[in-house]
């Protein structure tokens, strides 16, 4: 039996160390995060996610969603009333701003309440985050009107949001959207096509759901620059904000999927009775533009739910592992059997686990400061040097974090043994679930071409060589300290530091004469910035509880399981970093060599 | 009408709490604090009054150390209108704690005191008891049901036999049961107005009150571990065995 239990202590370890809270609400923007509200704000969320979300997880997967026969999806039992509750507690509020009823906290904050979500519930925590998404794109490019029309109800949960991108032929390659906006005398559009795997597209738990649909007017140029974005409401909106007409959308099947069971993934169809009301956002033939601003952010909500679902996939472990009795151990042969977690091979799957998962966190962390100092810092330099750390730092966070939970929640299954591959157990369903996250958002290759093409060889590496400079110097800094795990993590970081050079001059050096063989290598590339950057993050929080253990501090056992956790990550993931870098480096003719006839 | 809502900060449901190790007390330095349950019900139960137009005004009042301020910020945070910390290093006991919230009661005279039935730290359930004694109130302690009309509420107790409803004269004393209601999750928002919610604090001093403990705690012990079972071979072992070895017949 494990209920969820959010590592609060540990979030309140990262606010005061890779994200310093205390720095951000001396910030005019920020000045209502204060610690001591921050910390209310955290107990209350992880109260909310242990008994009212975990304990829906299970149930929700078992059931699913259902469509019915008249349109409307039915959603599994107790989901609407945990959203009435989620609304209630003003959880959808947290980042927004507050001229639109929002709270404007820091992303630093929204992070952990994020991950709570998706770790105690990542089919229901798909919901809000969606809604996040499709608020922030509304508030970047839309008219007034539309601000006034939707977002304090979006803000408020009474009406939720979707991405309506997606086409049967056009997945990964947005510029095949063929879905048509066709504008009107009274300047409204009437959208028709046909878009799949929506989220949340069509439930039971508000009164209306506000989509964004990528679409193509008649007259719009070939490719991206064609493609424009659009509200679509479920039901149209009267001039005095009461509902009106439904609208001519629909969802006409769902997707049966290998996890998120309890979200409904909607097939939409729209315009079939003369054409869905739409209304654009921003201006005509940009939509992507838009799309791609916001969706920085939905990576980053995607590379916290790697986090979340690992974390909550290594908590089940550590628990089954303290109760299941099996084996003597190998060091006394004569003993009685033990709890697995006296063996060997346990501790390292739990440790691989733990590691991963709070060096994942800790770069989201990371990354988060800098999307805050970047939004609400006063000197316009921070807010441009944080502003690039963080746009390199999306991929990876999104890219890594999600394949590292894969790798979490298999091994989540391993520790369980036979219990594991049945479902009852509840292993099974985090490695399910966390299947999805490599793929939405778009794929870890996607993520990996953004990485080594628009973030780095596009501007020559500036920002990657900025990291890597702020690492080095990170790492003589260690030297200071004279704990041995610490010395000894410190040459495998100066080492994983040299990898990452390695592989970024390969890059920079390869990007315009051999482009084939970079691409070979960009997902090694994700995965060697995510250890090493991993290894960098986790060294800092060690470093830090190093300084609290010489002051006396009283919870010694916390901050020396901080040194303990990076030391194991520093001698057993990074020659994985320096593996992926030889990949990079060497590995692009044994890849392209095969002729594709051979396959 | 005014409700007084005293807190109490103790270690939180979740935690599994060791001895120290000279068998002290129990250790607390680290572990997760919160709001007692049964005060958490008292606070919710004042909220739903107010909001049923009887209350006017909550004061949430606590006892003890500076960190004691996160618990009534977490009551204004639930709805309290604001809050006082009698504010000591001294460790409390009941009859103190009673003594300090009627020298509150004195100043603020509200016509009701809602508390919980006991907190979950020491088990005491004494404070509301000797609370009303010292004001020379009426009470009504284990509620699961109160109902306020002009000057007399009703309260239906939770007791050993079954249930038992009173009325009684205000002022009065309530102590809280653990089905009077389900405390609602405090909003964030409301997490964040309470930041700006007045907090007093006063010294047990002020109030003139000797918080001095009156007992002292000998030793503490952890609960003994359970035994494993065995399987008797007759009934005759087994009275044998419950005769001798545990002594119960």
């Amino acid at each position: 039996m494990s209920t969820y239990q959010a590592p609060l202590k540990e979030f309140q370890f990262l606010l005061e160390t890779v994200a310093p809270l205390a720095e951000l609400s001396k910030l005019e923007h920020f000045a209502d995060a204060t610690p001591d509200t921050v910390r209310a704000i955290l107990e209350e969320s992880a109260k909310f996610a242990r008994d009212v979300l975990d304990p829906l997880n299970w149930s929700g997967d078992r059931e699913g969603s259902k469509r019915n026969a008249d349109d409307s999806v039915t959603t599994p039992k107790g989901f609407k009333a945990a959203y009435d509750g989620y609304r209630a507690m003003g959880g959808a509020a947290l980042p927004m701003p507050e001229e639109f009823g929002g709270l404007g906290l820091p992303r630093s904050v929204v992070t952990l309440t994020d991950e709570m979500l998706h770790s105690s519930n990542m089919g229901f925590g798909l919901m809000p985050m969606l809604t996040q998404g499709a608020i922030e794109a509304i508030l970047l490019a839309g008219s007034d009107t539309l601000k006034a029309t939707y977002l304090e109800k979006m803000v408020s949960g009474r009406w939720t949001g979707t991405m309506n991108l997606t086409e049967p032929q056009a997945g990964s390659d947005l510029a095949l959207v063929k879905t048509r906006a066709v504008p009107q005398a009274d300047g409204t559009y009437r959208v028709f096509g046909t878009k799949i795997y929506i989220t949340y597209g069509e439930h039971d738990w508000a009164e209306n759901i506000v989509h964004l649909v990528l679409a193509r007017l008649p007259d719009a140029p070939e490719g991206v620059k064609g493609i424009s974005l659009l509200v679509v409401p479920k039901m149209l909106v009267n001039a005095d904000g009461s509902l009106g007409a439904r609208n001519d959308v629909k969802c006409v099947s769902l997707e049966h999927k290998l996890g998120i069971h309890a979200s409904p993934t909607a097939v939409m169809q729209y315009g079939d009775n003369g054409g869905a009301v739409g209304y654009i956002v921003g201006q005509e033939n940009r939509g992507l533009e838009y799309m791609f601003i916001m969706m920085n952010l939905a990576r980053f909500g995607v590379g916290l739910q790697g986090v979340g679902i690992a974390e909550r996939s290594y908590q089940r472990a550590v628990s089954f592992a303290r109760e299941r009795v099996q084996s003597r151990d190998v060091a006394a042969p004569k003993e009685p059997s033990v709890p697995i977690i006296r063996h060997p091979d346990v501790r390292r799957m739990l440790l691989r686990m733990r590691s991963q998962t709070e060096a994942a966190r800790a770069l989201a962390m990371a990354t988060a400061y800098a999307i805050d100092l970047s939004d609400a810092h006063p000197d316009e330099d921070t807010r441009k040097a944080n502003k690039a750390f963080a746009d390199l730092m999306i991929p990876i966070v999104k890219g890594w974090s999600t394949e590292m939970a894969q790798d979490v929640t298999y091994n989540g299954v391993q520790v369980h043994g036979g219990m594991g591959f049945v479902e009852e157990t509840g292993a099974a369903q985090y490695y399910r679930d966390a299947r999805i996250t490599t793929i939405y958002e778009g794929t870890t290759a996607i993520q990996a071409n953004d990485l080594i093409g628009r973030k780095m060889a596009r501007e020559g590496g500036v920002t990657a060589k900025a990291l890597i400079g702020t690492m080095r110097a990170f790492a003589a800094s260690m030297g200071a300290s004279h704990n041995v795990n610490l010395k000894s993590s410190q040459a495998k970081l100066i080492a994983g530091i040299d990898a990452v050079e390695r592989a970024v001059e390969f890059n920079l050096s390869n990007f315009n004469s051999n482009v084939r063989a970079c691409f070979a290598g960009s997902v090694p590339m994700v995965k060697l910035f995510g250890i090493v950057c991993g290894a960098w993050v986790l060294a800092r929080v060690a470093l830090e509880a190093d300084r609290r253990i010489g002051t006396g501090h009283p919870d010694k056992a916390f901050y020396e399981a901080k040194i303990a956790t990076l030391r194991f990550y520093t001698d057993t993931m990074m020659p994985e970093a320096l593996a992926a870098a030889d990949t990079i480096v060497n590995g692009a003719d044994g890849t392209l060599a095969l002729a594709e006839a051979s396959f | 009408m005014k409700v007084l809502v005293p807190v109490k900060r103790v270690v939180d449901y979740n935690v599994k709490v060791r001895v120290k190790s000279d068998n002290s007390g129990v250790d607390i330095a680290n572990v997760k604090m919160s709001m007692n349950p049964f005060c958490e019900i008292a606070v919710e139960e004042a909220v739903r009054l107010k909001e049923k137009g009887v209350v006017t005004e909550i004061i949430a009042v606590s006892a003890g150390i500076t960190q004691c301020q996160e618990t009534l910020r977490n009551a204004m945070a639930i709805g309290a209108d604001r809050a006082i910390l009698i504010e000591t290093d001294v460790d409390l006991q009941p009859l103190a704690v009673a003594k300090l919230l009627k020298a509150v009661v004195d100043k603020e005279q509200p016509r009701l005191v809602i508390l919980g039935k006991q907190a979950i730290d020491d088990d005491a359930n004494q404070t509301g008891q000797m609370l009303a004694a010292l004001l020379g109130w009426g009470q009504a302690t284990f509620a699961s049901k109160v109902e306020v009309a002009g000057d007399v509420a009703t309260v239906t107790r939770e007791m050993d036999g079954g249930l038992e409803t009173i009325s009684l004269k205000l002022p009065a004393i309530i102590t809280t049961d653990l089905r009077l209601n389900e405390p609602r999750y405090a909003t964030l928002p409301n997490i964040m107005k309470a930041k700006k919610k007045e907090l007093a604090i006063v010294k047990p001093a002020d109030l003139g009150v000797d918080v001095a403990p009156r007992l002292t705690t000998l030793r503490v012990d952890e609960p003994p571990k359970r035994q494993g079972g065995v399987k008797v071979a007759d009934v005759a072992a087994l009275i044998d065995k419950l005769k001798n070895e545990a002594k119960v017949i």
